[in-house]
């Protein structure tokens, strides 16, 4: 089984050569961590650059340099300024080449619901629900249960949608899953992880087809 | 040249009222309009729209409004970081509208450019669509989003000349450009107010035609959320 930082490890393994992505709030901010350092691509945060580098050192700390989850980030060499609109551009415009996002659930035709508990919580969807309108490429960051061990990968979401029919791929700390004819085909299994445990802990349809490797990471 | 500018932030507010729709720029609390909301807090206008992505921090930024009980109506994308504005949200005090951020930033843009209306593929399928009219291009479904209507428009710029050009700083430029000229009038607040010339044209993102009063901010705090270091 893995943890925040495996799942973040595994989904590195998505980004190419040349690739603009971006990086939702949570598990997928991790990612920047673990990417290849021979190859060539750029972070891009909703609020308004692309080129975002890492944390700034204690002296380099300036309010006006934000990711989108408000932490404090710093600019590499190459990197551009643009505001709230264009950024959405690039993302609705598909000019963004991989997305990378938090659920609270998905369900097997690739719905989404991340934003909303309704009566409980209510953080809305900043710019959740433009990103899977819109990219081409998304993967789902997650747990594979919640809290209280309820399957997160469903037959249909509960929640408030996020985006309708929107999911291609899913990295949770059981398995790397891909969604085809409306059902979750099952691609990898963590670590240690049995097939039957994926079975277990999957309440939507899952497709297995011949055997399935345990991930490298 | 126009002069655009007044003397100080007391200037820049007048014809505020209770009851009327403000925009405020600012992602979280970097780029927002410190000295209008504390005017705004000052002047205890009553009842207001705030049209903002987010809702500040409890002790800071839109939040020292709600904290009063200044907002009848909250519309943003993102409401996370306050914990007095989702007890008012849950309890039915505040009303809240939650629309996707890049359709936030385009109803101002529209605003701002003179179009009525747009589409959009964000929220289809959601709440977010619900009473709205849905088109289909090339065989994708659209929702239509119709511009913002405000009476002022709070921004912050970084720099700013006699004549209302403008120029943001980092990711605190955020909605801020977008704002500008989107709402009855605008009133920006600048760090660095300079004379007409001294901007190069070059490098205005804001021309002064969106801009109706400018006027140099003092005691920036420019709090850090999430102060997050190496």
């Amino acid at each position: 089984m893995l943890d925040k930082n495996g799942i973040a490890k595994r989904i590195a393994q998505e980004v190419q050569d040349g690739y603009y992505v971006n990086l939702g709030i949570g598990i997928p901010t991790l990612v920047a961590n673990y990417v290849r350092n021979d190859i060539e691509l750029e972070f891009q945060s909703e609020n308004g650059i692309l080129g975002m580098g890492p944390f700034p050192k204690e002296e380099e700390v300036d309010a006006d340099l934000i990711n989108a989850g408000k932490q404090t980030i710093t600019a590499l060499p190459g990197a551009s300024f643009f505001d709230s609109s264009m950024s959405f551009g690039m993302i609705r415009g598909q000019h963004v080449d991989l997305t990378i996002l938090g659920a609270m659930e998905v369900a097997q035709n690739g719905n989404i619901a991340n934003w909303k508990i309704p009566g409980k919580m209510v953080k809305g969807m900043g710019g959740a629900m433009d990103l899977v309108g819109s990219a081409k490429n998304i993967i789902v960051a997650m747990m594979h249960t919640n809290k209280a061990g309820d399957s997160k990968l469903l037959k249909a979401c509960s929640l408030p949608l996020t985006g309708v029919e929107c999911v291609t791929k899913i990295v949770t700390n059981m398995a790397v899953l891909d969604i085809v004819d409306k059902k979750f085909r099952l691609l990898e299994r963590a670590p240690g992880v049995s097939i039957e445990e994926i079975k277990k802990a999957t309440e939507g349809d899952l497709i297995i087809e011949g055997d399935i490797p345990e991930m490298s990471i | 040249m126009i002069n655009k500018t007044v003397n100080n932030v007391t200037e820049a507010l007048e014809g505020v009222q209770d009851g009327m729709t403000f925009m405020l720029g600012g992602f979280g609390l970097s780029g927002i309009p410190e000295n209008s909301i504390k005017e705004l807090v000052k002047r205890n206008v009553k009842d207001v729209t705030c049209i903002s992505n987010n809702a500040g921090v409890d002790d800071f930024g839109l939040g020292l409004l709600l904290k009063k009980r200044q907002i009848k109506k909250m519309i943003s994308s993102y409401v996370g970081e306050n914990a007095e504005f989702e007890r008012q949200m849950l309890s039915g005090e505040l009303d809240v509208e939650l629309i996707p951020q890049g359709t936030l930033a385009e109803r101002c843009r529209a605003a701002q450019n003179g179009i009525p209306a747009f589409y959009t593929p964000a929220g289809y399928g959601t709440e977010v669509a619900e009473g709205k009219e849905v088109r289909d291009f090339d065989g994708k479904p659209h929702i239509m989003e119709k511009a913002f209507v405000a009476d002022f428009a709070f921004v912050k710029a970084w720099k700013g000349d006699e004549a209302g050009n403008l120029i943001f700083k980092g990711t605190a430029r955020n909605f801020n450009p977008l704002m500008c000229g989107a709402a009855k009038v605008t009133v920006v607040e600048v760090e660095e107010l300079v004379k007409p010339g001294e901007l190069d044209p070059n490098f205005v993102h804001i021309p002064g035609i969106f801009v109706q009063r400018i006027f140099q901010g003092d005691a920036y705090e420019k709090r850090i959320e999430k102060r997050t270091t190496q």
